[in-house]
């Protein structure tokens, strides 16, 4: 792996009012690799995606993009330097067909000036040929996103994200709250996008599911970075340690099955 | 995951009560009563429906947008007002007038809207609180400036004839004087629901009402898309204001009061939910028509106008109950 790295931060520290919830944290994207970030609830996970998706400021440390030193102002600015973060819960308009979903913020138009109106067919053909791309099935583009499963949505959301050009994307627990065979669809299509070349960084706090795709880990814990290492460098008993063996047998066989 | 038909697809429309609300009432009065169907009847009808659609097509954006405009009904006192202080004590042409009253309901729509942001309060107090204001206002002032509660003397304003042309006059069809606001609630409508359907702004429109976090996470200007809402529903209560001071030539300082619950009666049963996020601008026109017709309807079967009100309790109830059936199924219970 050589070149700049897409994203980067160097000994991050971040506190809440006196209360420190990141110290002296590094992590690194690189483009076609799986970052990912595991901790308890509480360990700084989301304090580190907030500060990597520029939503916060970082008190010490700095971060780089594309190995260019970067402050950004808003979110706004991080999405416009390609990284784009899908959250759990608000990652879609459960009411609004797929489609309308898909284009949100960015649709496509026909016409001139105030006249300019939504290209309803482009919408539609971008919305499927992006989720084909992403191996995401869905007959029906028209449907409202309420009426997908959670995988799905989720799927909606990554697609989306990467149809935008995000370079880096930030997941959060993409997979909580899921049963095994739709954690297995979300974890398809994020190997799916980390094959197309984007670097991810993956938040979740079940060890399993961050084994099956990622190729580095960062394991936070109070703030600090206890663990950080390669896939190659340490086996499956790594993270994945201690999980039930069942459980991860049938994720193992979801991700292997569909995956061509 | 099967494609769901046609006529599930249809059944799953927000429209489709409006819509069939609308028949049953065209049915059963033209059955019930003579006049309902003559021509004369049809244009009272689509006149009563008109006024109350112009400010419900907008009212429907707005709740679609997941807010509420109390104070649109004392708007269209406001606006009417306002036309008429300036052209009758100030000498206004009768076309400034309504400019500087457009001027005014737009500045009060921002206002709201702006208010509504920026404290996070729900719409129905901050407006509330505009409704009551405004009120206060169209008393108070008429009464400073003319010392009784009415303005009137619009039709020797010079300009009158050609504004009232454009906003008050009536068409002929066949011998039956059919006025001109019920091209203004046509033409609004098409409007809104172009807009609604097929611009970017509508598809924004949905997303702040149906999940404002998600919206803002994509980048959609949420305080820009709730704040023109917010004037869009006012600009349409100055539309009806502007009609009836000039169809009218006068106006009482209490106008309006009532007719805010109107709109939102008229867009809930239009498919709009009170929570947002859904709902259709063809409803609620469909919706005060269904109101219209049954209004008029009643005055046709010399029935005493009480039973319209509980006619449309039962309707109002009848139509959240189907538009939280519709919505649970839009919505899907699925994890």
């Amino acid at each position: 792996m050589t070149g700049a790295p897409l994203l980067e931060a160097r000994g991050i520290g971040k506190s809440h009012g006196g209360v420190v919830a990141l110290r002296d944290v590094s992590v690194v994207v690189r483009a076609g690799e799986v970052t990912c970030v595991l901790g308890d609830n509480g360990a700084g996970k989301s304090t580190l995606i907030k500060v990597l998706a520029g939503v916060h400021r970082p008190d010490r440390g700095v971060l780089l993009v594309a190995g260019e030193e970067t402050r950004f102002a808003s979110p706004r600015e991080a999405l416009d330097r390609g990284i784009a973060t899908v959250h759990q819960d608000l990652a879609v308009v459960p009411l609004m067909s797929v489609w309308r979903n898909f284009v949100l913020g960015s649709e496509p138009t026909r016409g001139f000036g105030p006249l300019r109106l939504l290209d309803r067919r482009r919408a539609r053909e971008v919305t499927r040929s992006a989720l084909a791309a992403l191996g995401v099935d869905l007959r029906d583009v028209e449907q409202p996103v309420g009426t997908l499963s959670g995988g799905e949505r989720q799927c909606v959301a990554i697609a989306r994200a990467v149809h935008l050009g995000a370079k880096v994307l930030i997941l959060d627990e993409p997979t909580a709250a899921l049963g095994v065979k739709q954690a297995g669809l979300v974890l398809r299509h994020v190997a799916r996008a980390r094959d197309r070349g984007l670097g991810v960084v993956l938040i979740t706090h079940n060890p399993q599911h961050a084994y099956s795709v990622g190729d580095r880990f960062l394991l936070l814990e109070r703030g600090r970075v206890v663990n950080s290492h390669m896939k190659s460098g340490i086996g499956p008993v790594g993270p994945a340690a201690g999980m039930a063996g069942g459980a991860g047998a049938a994720l193992e066989r979801e991700l292997r099955g569909d995956a061509g | 995951m099967t494609s769901p038909g046609p006529l599930h697809r249809l059944a799953a429309r927000p429209e489709v009560g409006a819509l069939l609300g609308a028949v049953l009432v065209f049915a059963f009065f033209s059955v019930a009563t003579e006049r309902f169907l003559s021509p004369g009847g049809v244009a009272t009808w689509l006149d009563d429906a008109s006024a109350l659609g112009i400010v419900a097509v907008a009212v429907a954006l707005l709740m679609i947008g997941g807010e509420f405009d109390l104070s649109a009904g004392v708007m269209t006192a406001s606006t009417a007002l306002v036309t008429a202080v300036l052209s009758t004590r100030l000498g206004w042409n009768a076309w400034p007038a309504p400019a500087a009253s457009l001027v005014f309901a737009l500045a009060v729509g921002a206002l709201n809207g702006w208010l509504v942001l920026r404290t996070g309060l729900p719409s129905f107090i901050v407006t509330l609180g505009a409704f009551l204001a405004l009120q206060g206002v169209n008393l108070g002032v008429t009464r400073l400036v003319t010392g009784t509660v009415q303005v009137s003397g619009m039709r020797s304003v010079p300009g009158y004839e050609s504004a009232g042309f454009v906003f008050a006059s009536t068409v002929k069809v066949g011998g039956t004087a059919f006025p001109v606001s019920i091209a203004w609630w046509v033409l609004c409508t098409a409007v809104a629901a172009t807009v609604l359907a097929r611009t970017p702004f509508g598809n924004r429109v949905f997303a702040v009402g149906g999940a404002v976090e998600a919206a803002r996470a994509v980048g959609v200007p949420v305080r820009r898309t709730k704040v023109l809402l917010f004037m869009a529903t006012a600009g349409a209560a100055w539309l009806v204001g502007t009609i009836n001071i000039l169809r009218f030539t006068s106006v009482q300082a209490n106008q309006g009061i009532g007719l805010e619950f109107q709109f939102i009666v008229a867009a809930v049963i239009g498919g709009c939910l009170l929570t947002g996020g859904f709902g259709s601008v063809v409803g609620a026109a469909l919706g005060a028509l269904v109101f219209g017709m049954a209004r008029q309807g009643i005055v046709h079967a010399n029935w005493d106008s009480d039973w319209f009100q509980l006619f449309l309790g039962v309707l109002l109830l009848a139509a959240v109950l189907v538009n939280n059936a519709l919505r649970r199924r839009v919505e899907g219970v699925r994890g």
